[in-house]
Formats: structure tokens, sequence, C-alpha cells
């Protein structure tokens, strides 16, 4: 049976993805930001899952205004980088697992959150940053990636609390698999920022730390947090981090934190990162 | 819209409600034109026809003209939609966020490395704090 083995949250900074691509990554700004994903690279190079369920947003990419799926599973055989404006993104194309996607698409339907099905999607940084984040720049991405795209631009996103509900409904959809593969699942944005007006820069360390160390002490608390203060305490763009809660779902009840990493700035962004193993 | 007038309270922020998406489908799928090459091209080479395609207002259309992205903000514009004009420009988001805040683009950097804006201050118009 497949099962899940590991959660990762990451920021998904654009800004990382052109350092990486323009190997700026030892210049002193970048080298704090790259070094705290060098023991999560080691430890996923040993790891060596099979699948990742990675939980991002489209930034207006492969979603315009014209359609505005609250979630959307790439269920494609793959995925191409996406041009956002600069030229797609050096990367390998992003290999999925239709057979899984579908599987997961069908429980989680049936088990009442109705997903958008969605076989044919460029993927944008949202997606392509944390993996080079923790796989770095190899010919082939290691892994199977399951897109599993998430509103976060259009008011109003999911509540953290549904984000929460659907990570336990893809547990149960992974669990139910027959195949024998390790599936982690990653929770990616955030942390606090806010790119637009005249608050743009705003980066609240305290709101980030406590929602660091709440998703293993305090999870259930963490559902609770409703837009209006993820929008007030992490900045506009902040509101990304409902998506952790995907990841957190998928979990289970206990967690343990097994690496943290925590650095201000990635351009306009507090960037965070956890890399988290289901029970105690 | 239900629930959203304490958006109003937020210094500075501008939230991306229906309200704000109606305004501003035109300008933001106009942004999302440019995610090709070719369009890229076009509009550089002659912005004023290229907005012409688009059904804007005056007020969206000088916003783009200007690059004047809160007025962009204020008329619709989403900042992620918007960003196809800023990378289009061969611009950073560091860059295009300096000039919403009116700082100097060195002056916004060195913020953002001394830990970023502090909150004290940035929470509420009402309480001013």
């Amino acid at each position: 049976m497949a099962r899940i083995t590991a959660g990762v949250a990451t920021s998904h900074v654009p800004a990382i993805g052109a350092a990486v691509d323009l190997g700026r990554v030892d210049e002193d700004y970048w080298r704090p930001v790259f070094a705290g994903y060098e023991w999560s690279r080691e430890w996923i190079a040993q790891e060596k899952p099979d699948v990742v369920v990675l939980v991002y947003n489209d930034h207006a990419s492969a979603f315009s205004l014209e359609i505005i799926p609250t979630f959307a599973i790439g269920c494609a055989e793959s995925f191409a980088p996406a041009d956002e404006g600069f030229g797609p993104r050096p990367v390998p194309v992003v290999h999925g697992h239709a057979e899984l996607a579908w599987h997961i698409a069908q429980s989680a339907i049936l088990d009442e959150f109705d997903l958008t099905i969605v076989n044919s999607m460029d993927v944008d940084h949202g997606l392509t940053v944390p993996l080079s984040l923790m796989f770095g720049q190899p010919e082939a991405w290691p892994a199977r990636i399951i897109p599993l795209a998430v509103n976060v631009i259009q008011y109003p996103p999911p509540t953290g609390n549904r984000c929460y509900a659907l990570g336990e409904a893809i547990r149960r959809a992974v669990e139910s698999f027959p195949e024998d593969l390790d599936v982690q699942v990653w929770g990616t944005g955030g942390m606090s920022h806010q790119l637009q007006g005249p608050r743009a820069g705003f980066i609240n360390q305290e709101f980030d730390k406590s929602f660091l160390d709440r998703m293993t002490a305090d999870p259930q608390g963490l559902r609770a947090v409703a837009h209006p203060e993820y929008l007030r305490e992490a900045g506009s763009e902040g509101i990304e981090m409902v998506m952790w809660l995907i990841m957190r779902g998928a979990l289970g009840e206990q967690a343990t934190e097994l690496h943290r990493h925590y650095h201000v700035p990635a351009s306009n962004t507090a960037v965070g990162h956890l890399v988290l193993v289901p029970g105690r | 819209m239900a629930g959203t007038d304490e958006f109003d309270d937020i210094p500075g922020t501008v939230v991306f409600t229906g309200r704000q998406a109606r305004k501003g489908y035109h300008l933001n799928q106009f942004c999302m034109s440019l995610m090709t090459a070719e369009n890229r091209q076009r509009f550089q080479a002659d912005q004023s026809a290229y907005l012409d395609e688009w059904p804007l207002t005056a007020a969206q259309r000088q916003a783009v003209l200007d690059r004047d992205y809160n007025a962009a903000i204020a008329e619709g514009g989403n900042i992620y939609f918007l960003s196809k004009i800023i990378f289009a420009d061969g611009q950073s988001m560091q860059h295009a966020a300096a000039v919403m805040t009116g700082m100097p683009a060195e002056d916004y950097r060195a913020m953002m490395a001394a830990g970023g804006r502090r909150p004290d201050g940035w929470r509420s118009v009402k309480e001013g704090s």
C-alpha cells in the first residue's frame, strides 16, 4: 500500500528560482537562504520519495481570471514549466503520477472534496522553486510530482480548516492506493509578505515563528486562523500559508519536526521551511 | 461584499475581492496576454496600439502606460497579473514593490535586508497600530 512518509513546507519565492538559474546561490545575499536547505537535500536524497503531492498556487500562469478553481489536481503525465513573462525556467519537465493522481481525485471527490481535474497545465515558480530548493539542479526531477493547485489569489481562498481537512482526505486516498509507494506531501508559499501597495515589504517575524511552532504544537488551533488575521498579520500575500495546512492535515494528528529554517529576506518575502514526519 | 469591509482597515492594502476582479477583468486579462514572447515584443514596440486591443478604462490604460501599479491595483489590477508587465519591462518584483511604497529602490532593499517592514503601525487604520 502507499503511505505518507513526510511533509515539507517551504516558501516558493520566484527570485529564489532566478538565483538558482543564474548561478547566484553562493552570493552573500543568497547564501543564508540556501544554507537552510542543505540538511533537507541530504535528507531527501536518503528518503527517495516515489511521489510528491506538491501543494502550491498558480500565480496567473495556468489560470487567468477566466476559470479559478479553488482546488485543482494535476492528473496529466507531465507538466511543462510556464512562461511567466520572462521565458520558462530552465528546469526539467515535471513528470506526474497520473494513476495515483486520478485515484486521489476519485477518492477525495467521493469523500466530498470537489477537486477540479486538470489534464493540461503548465506549472510556474510556485511549483518549480520548491523542487529546486529540495533537489538542486538535476537532469530530471528524482520523484513523480502530483501538482495540487490552490487558489489563494482571488479572495476568498479556501479556509485553513478546509485545507487541513483536504489534507486528511488526501491521506485516506493515498493509504487506499494498492501500489507500494512512499509519498510526501509538500505545502508551499509564505511566509509573511506583501507585494502590493504602500505596505509592500511587510514582514511579521513573530507571526511566522509562532506559525512554525504551531505546525507541530497546535495544528488544531492553526485551523481556526481566519483570513482577516492572515491578511493583517502576515501581509496580503502571506495568506498562501493556508496551503501548509493541507500538508499538515495529511500527516495525521501528531507530527514531529525534523528540521526548520527561517530567514528574512528573499526579495520581498520571509522564507520559512519545515521538514515533518507523521507521529511522535 | 459580506465580510470584506474590514479589509478597508488594513493600511496600504487592496484585497482582491470579487468587486476588484469585476472592475479589473480586462486589465488583468491584458496582462495575461504578455505571457508569450511575441506579445511582449508587440507590446513594447507600440504600447498604445497594443492597449487599443483591450477594452480598458481610461484610468486603467493610463496606469499601465505610467507603470503606476498602485493606480492599476485601485482600478482592479492584481499584483500577480501586473507582474507580467513588470517582467516584460525586465524589472524585478522588488523594484516594483519599492515603486509602490514610494521609496528609492536602494532604501527599500536595505529595509528588507534589515528584516522588512515591521508590523507596528501597519495593522489597522482605525487603531493606528
